[in-house]
């Protein structure tokens, strides 16, 4: 079956749950709807897969009444709505499942599942039942097997529990239509087959589905159909069982791809970061790493893996000094560097790509030129006895774009108004190259978060070419796949410590899921302390 | 040793505590405005212009019918007015929330400087024109100690507590209350609740103008009778501080409010204290007491408390996917 | 969108005028003309030279704090304590300026101007402490310290400082601590006090466009966060960004002190000129050659309002209105936006 032609029907007819009938959506700029149809039949598990900025949330969000299609049509069980905000939808028993959580972080998981629909006194109108609330909450968490606690405050669960409030919420309010948006991106392997079961179990209820996601094996495991969106149209509608993970990604990137980074053996040389029993403490004063020991050597990889929020973030701060350091020891090339500042910790050559681009990686109002300097911009060329060098820093940065494929090519644009793919590049650029200042080892988060498969690519390329030529890189990733195609050596971080070492080509990916989720490789911790 | 011996006899009269209550009474119901204010994610550092406002337009209307508590309520209807323009400009058009604030705190000056002429025929301050009765209950002026207290006390003082009551329970325990505070907290969950950032906010922002109205219209028509220009003197910052302080709370602010009305009741009477000998001049310098208080524990506690996470930001829907 | 040069000018342009229409509409409600009593205001303000004279002296002083609370906006700290940390630099100069009157003039009033700029860069700095080690909000700690300030100034020119009778002030500056003046116009002396101001308005341009600090406050400005990790020192630079607002304040202080007769501290000094700051910087758009201007404007109406009440009956109170309506106009600029959007769409439907 030929990709975009596939149509397993010919009308959407009675037993569609959703038609979304060519559907238009303009935004300043961008054109992030273009006449798209979207069917989905009752009672099934349907994705909706496509990259980042492909138009997918776009649509849902239409769906789902937070946006107003600018034309087309949505008929929901046959019948034809206009929704105006979330509520019509709500009322129509649609449900959704954000990417971000949509939980209120200092209020209870009772308080979040009833906010919007609460549950008033039978006598006192206007003040809420909380017992009552309370018991429809757990009723339904028994009935779906959404085990959650109903008096916990959101900021103190784990993140899965987070979700299962999320779907909680959803069935609430009666919803017979879930749409999940990319539900797996903060889970382990493990907790995305509890999700499965879930929905498994949901779809037995006779709930439809939607399941947003870029995972291709996910799709392959647990949906019955797929439709596959690219540049803000639909270029595939197939049949689960009729496709193949090379066929969907070919839909969905409009190209040949390559699922997996070509990597040389390269033999690491001596020995730069060394972190030794290192203890962090997050924002809230609790510990968050704890007696974390690593190594980084020149020219190899050092994967972290672990599901968000298990100290990644604090480890990542304290090494490049945003963040105190509790107790242990930091060197960098045997110089210490425990208590050292930002600033001191980069000339030492040790730079860093931060997690969150927009928060931390680039200031936004200031131009390419001003962004390609930032941690750089005391030392010469670009400073000189307290003044800025304005043209060395212009010729500096004009030199950047252009390595690195930043586009456009305008240094004067502000940074905020780049893609995300090139403010990634640019700050990849600017991290890991080495002047005026040699770069020796970077730590990488998150480098391709949010990013398309082009721009994937790209990183991954420079990653390992830097690697080739020496530099030491501690790459934190959510995402599995890179941590496995990229390292030489995985660390596996659960709760802030670790697990345990292995290697890439030595171990599935199922049991390091199992090690993310705190089960600890014994041998493997014993060779860890031999190797010291 | 006379310093000590100076605030002990302060700290056993009776005219302490009653003073005490007088001078939090503006800062209670102050501080209650901003916490419906920031609840629901707007900061308003506007109280102080509101206040002053409040405090004009309460004398006003006394003047013009005779009857204070019309005049009260007048200064309410127009000072929730008058804080419209914040909220309008704060989650309509998305404006620096802080800078617009400051801007009505200069209007109000303006604007009741500018009208003492023409209605009072001059400037600085008006007559006495009038004011609200005390709340006199007898069988507690018998009882020694509290009867000094109570005994004869501004109904404001009675109502700034049953505000706080009433806001706590209205925050805590309504369905508004949990909207409001999830407005504060995450409006992009709630928006996708269905529920309307822009409305729950607006509620916040003007009923925060009701509380500071009558923070003001205490100050003159509840305590004094008169009007004098920029009579809040500072009050509706240090209410901003009882709010942090107060970890955005009703009865956190109520606790701050009361500690930093003790320290200005401490320093009307050091003032007035006969024990310290003290030349005339030096007296004045006690006025500082208040401000000092106030930036030690701002200094102190902030960190300790936790703002609303979306207090200041303006929502608005994101314009890509 | 393309926005061309001049839309960095024309919203606090329309806001003016806006605000002016608005002033007339009051001005009518009590019954007056605003016609004339804006013909009064422009008189006043510009109408001969010694109006003029008059304009430029009072707008030195506005031309610094306008300095000092846009520097703190540029670096996104919100100075609203420039009045206190005018009447601290306007004392502590003055002390200094009346008890060392046997040093030459070329020491002295260097001198006495650089303590002035320490009083103030100490006074800010406590609030720049404050956030930078506890996060508590500078709004707050400066006005408290704006109270501290007025109760302290008030207290050493009616107590320790005071001379004479009526309204409390202290002795003069020694006769060497005076600002040599530039010309006089009948009863106007116009001191070299303009000329510092304008110097101190290029040396913060340089500083801000130009400087490696520069750069590294105005990162700090639009974004703490990615300043930290860029290695910038966000307490280092908050403690020194509110030091040097505090420290423009405080010249505004000393540098009208010792310039405009009597050079003495008298009253109140500040009277609300620091507070003025916020709205020349805002008008100025934190840019130091338009606070240059924006402090013309606003001397031009206090000096042009004074005529104004005595001329005509209105009092001048009015020109607090109008600043606050200006304020409220470019924090809410997107208000003036849409209103330009609205003509150019009317035009085109036209």
């Amino acid at each position: 079956m030929a990709p975009g032609t596939a149509e397993s029907e010919a009308a959407p007819g009675k037993d569609h749950a959703i038609v979304m009938k060519a559907i238009t959506k303009q935004f300043p700029g961008v054109l992030a709807n273009d006449h798209v149809d979207f069917f989905v039949k009752r009672g099934e598990i349907h994705a909706l897969v496509g990259e980042n900025g492909a138009g997918k949330s776009t649509l849902v969000n239409q769906l789902y009444g937070f946006h107003l299609p600018d034309d087309g049509k949505i008929f929901i069980n046959g019948e034809e709505v206009f929704f105006r905000s979330p509520k019509d939808a709500i009322r129509k028993n649609i449900g959704m499942v954000h990417q971000h959580f949509m939980l209120v972080d200092n209020q209870t998981v009772t308080e979040n599942v009833i906010l919007g629909s609460e549950i008033n006194l039978p006598v006192l109108k206007g003040f809420l039942d909380r017992k009552k609330a309370r018991n429809t909450l757990v009723s339904l968490s028994k009935q779906y097997g959404l085990v959650v606690n109903p008096d916990a405050f959101i900021e103190d669960i784990p993140v899965g529990m987070q979700q299962r409030v999320e779907i909680i919420k959803t069935l609430y309010r009666g919803a017979d239509i879930l749409i999940f948006d990319e539900p797996t991106a903060v889970l382990t392997p493990q907790e995305t087959e509890e999700l499965f079961k879930v929905m498994r179990l949901l779809k037995e209820g006779g709930k439809t589905i939607v399941f947003i996601t870029h995972k291709l094996n996910e799709v392959m495991a647990i949906t019955d159909r797929v439709t596959v969106m690219r540049l803000g149209k639909v270029t595939g509608r197939v049949d689960t069982k009729d496709t193949n993970p090379r066929q969907l990604a070919n839909m969905m990137v409009g190209r040949e791809v390559l699922l997996r980074v070509e990597k040389k053996e390269h033999e690491p040389g001596d020995l730069l970061l060394e972190v030794n029993k290192l203890s962090v403490h997050d924002n809230r004063g609790l510990q968050a790493v704890k007696d974390v020991s690593l190594s980084v050597k020149e020219g190899e990889i050092v994967g972290i893996a672990g599901v968000a929020g298990n100290g990644q973030s604090e480890l990542v701060e304290a090494i490049t000094g945003l963040r105190k350091v509790g107790s242990g020891k930091i060197r960098m090339s045997g110089v210490d560097i425990t208590d050292l500042s930002t600033w001191e910790i980069r000339e030492i050559g040790l730079n860093h790509v931060p997690e969150d681009r927009l928060k931390r990686g680039l200031i936004t109002k200031y131009p390419v030129y001003f962004n390609s300097i930032l941690g750089k911009h005391k030392d010469e060329p670009f400073s000189k006895d307290g003044f800025l060098m304005l043209k060395n820093i212009r010729d500096y940065a004009k030199d950047l774009v252009e390595r690195y494929d930043v586009r456009p090519r305008n240094i004067n644009q502000l940074g905020g108004n780049l893609s995300g793919g090139n403010q990634q590049k640019l700050i990849v650029a600017r991290e890991l190259d080495d002047k005026p200042r040699p770069s020796r080892c970077v730590v990488v988060a998150q480098p391709t978060r949010g990013l398309d498969i082009g721009a994937i690519e790209f990183i991954h390329k420079t990653l390992i070419s830097m690697r080739d030529q020496g530099i030491g890189i501690l790459l934190v990733s959510m995402e599995l796949d890179e941590i496995f195609s990229l390292s030489d050596r995985i660390i596996v971080i659960y709760e802030g410590e670790i697990m345990g070492e292995v290697k890439p080509d030595e171990i599935t990916k199922e049991e390091v899921g199992l090690m993310m989720a705190g089960q600890r490789k014994a041998e493997e911790a014993v060779k860890w302390s031999d190797e010291r | 040793m006379n310093w000590l011996e100076a605030i002990l006899a302060i700290l056993v009269n009776p005219i302490f505590y009653q003073l005490t209550l007088l001078a939090a009474t503006p800062l209670i119901f102050a501080s209650l405005g901003g916490v419906f204010s920031e609840i629901t994610g707007v900061v308003n550092i506007a109280l102080e212009g509101i206040m002053l406002m409040a405090a004009f337009n309460s004398v006003v209307f006394t003047y013009l019918t005779g009857n204070a508590w019309f005049g009260v309520l007048m200064a309410v209807i127009i000072g929730v007015g008058f804080t419209w323009f914040h909220a309008w400009a704060s989650i309509r058009w998305a404006a620096n929330q802080i800078v617009s604030a400051a801007a009505l705190i200069i209007i109000a000056q303006g604007v009741t400087g500018f009208l003492m002429i023409p209605i009072f025929g001059h400037p600085g301050q008006t007559d006495f024109i009038g004011r609200v009765s005390p709340v006199r209950l007898e069988f507690i002026r018998e009882v020694p100690f509290v009867g000094r207290i109570f005994g004869s006390l501004s109904p404001f003082v009675y109502m700034a507590f049953i505000a706080v009551a009433v806001t706590w329970i209205l925050l805590y325990r309504t369905p508004l209350g949990l909207r409001m505070r999830a407005v504060g907290e995450n409006p992009e969950a709630a928006d996708t609740l269905g529920i309307s950032v822009r409305k729950i906010r607006y509620f916040g922002v003007l009923m925060s103008g009701a509380m500071a109205s009558l923070a003001g219209a205490f100050l003159s028509t509840g305590e004094l009778g008169r009007f004098i220009e920029m009579m809040t003197h500072g009050r509706g910052f240090i209410a901003l501080a009882a709010m942090i302080i107060g970890n955005w709370n009703p009865v956190g602010a109520l606790g701050a409010s009361l500690l930093f009305g003790a320290s200005e009741a401490m320093n009307l009477q050091l003032q007035s204290s006969t024990i310290i000998t003290v030349s005339a001049n030096v007296k004045p310098l006690f006025n500082v007491i208040p401000f000092i208080v106030t930036l030690v524990v701002v200094g102190g506690f902030v960190g300790k408390t936790r703002p609303p996470a979306a207090s200041g930001v303006p929502y608005e829907k994101e314009s890509k996917n | 969108m393309n926005r061309g040069k001049w839309y960095a000018f024309l919203v606090p342009t329309i806001s003016v005028l806006i605000a002016f229409l608005v002033g007339s509409v009051i001005i009518l409600l009590i019954g007056k003309n605003p016609l004339t009593a804006y013909v009064v205001m422009f008189q006043g303000a510009f109408g001969g030279s010694e109006q003029l004279a008059d304009t430029i002296v009072k707008m030195t002083p506005l031309v610094l704090t306008g300095l000092a609370v846009g520097f703190g906006f540029r670096a996104g700290v919100f100075n609203i304590g420039a009045e206190g940390q005018m009447a601290m630099g306007a004392l502590v100069g003055a002390i200094v300026a009346m008890s060392f009157g046997a040093l030459p003039p070329v020491i002295l009033i260097p001198l006495s101007i650089i303590s002035g700029m320490l009083a103030g860069a100490f006074w800010a700095s406590i609030a720049g402490f404050l956030k930078a080690f506890t996060g508590a909000h500078e709004v707050i700690s400066t006005i408290m310290l704006n109270w501290i300030a007025i109760n302290v100034t008030t207290f050493m020119v009616a107590g320790p400082l005071a001379v004479g009778t009526g309204t409390p002030k202290s002795p003069e500056v020694a006769e060497a601590a005076k600002l040599p003046i530039i010309f006089k116009v009948q009863a106007i002396e116009l001191s070299i006090g303009i000329v510092i101001a304008v110097i101190a308005a290029i040396v913060m341009y340089v500083l801000i466009e130009k400087s490696t600090m520069g750069y590294e406050l105005r990162g700090v400005g639009f974004n703490p966060y990615a300043s930290e990790y860029g290695g910038i020192n966000i307490k280092k630079n908050i403690i020194m960004i509110m030091a040097i607002s505090g420290s423009l304040a405080g010249m505004a202080g000393i540098v009208d002190l010792l310039g405009v007769p009597p050079q003495r501290f008298l009253g109140e000094l500040t009277g609300g000129r620091g507070f003025d700051g916020i709205t020349i910087a805002l008008i100025g758009r934190n840019n130091p050659i338009g606070i240059i201007f924006a402090a013309l404007l606003i001397s031009a109406l206090r000096t042009g309002s004074n005529a104004m009440q005595i001329r005509a009956q209105i009092p001048n109170d009015i020109v607090h209105i109008l600043q606050g309506i200006v304020i409220f106009l470019v924090a809410a600029e997107r208000i003036v936006a849409a209103l330009i959007e609205w003509k150019k769409r009317e035009k085109v439907t036209a």
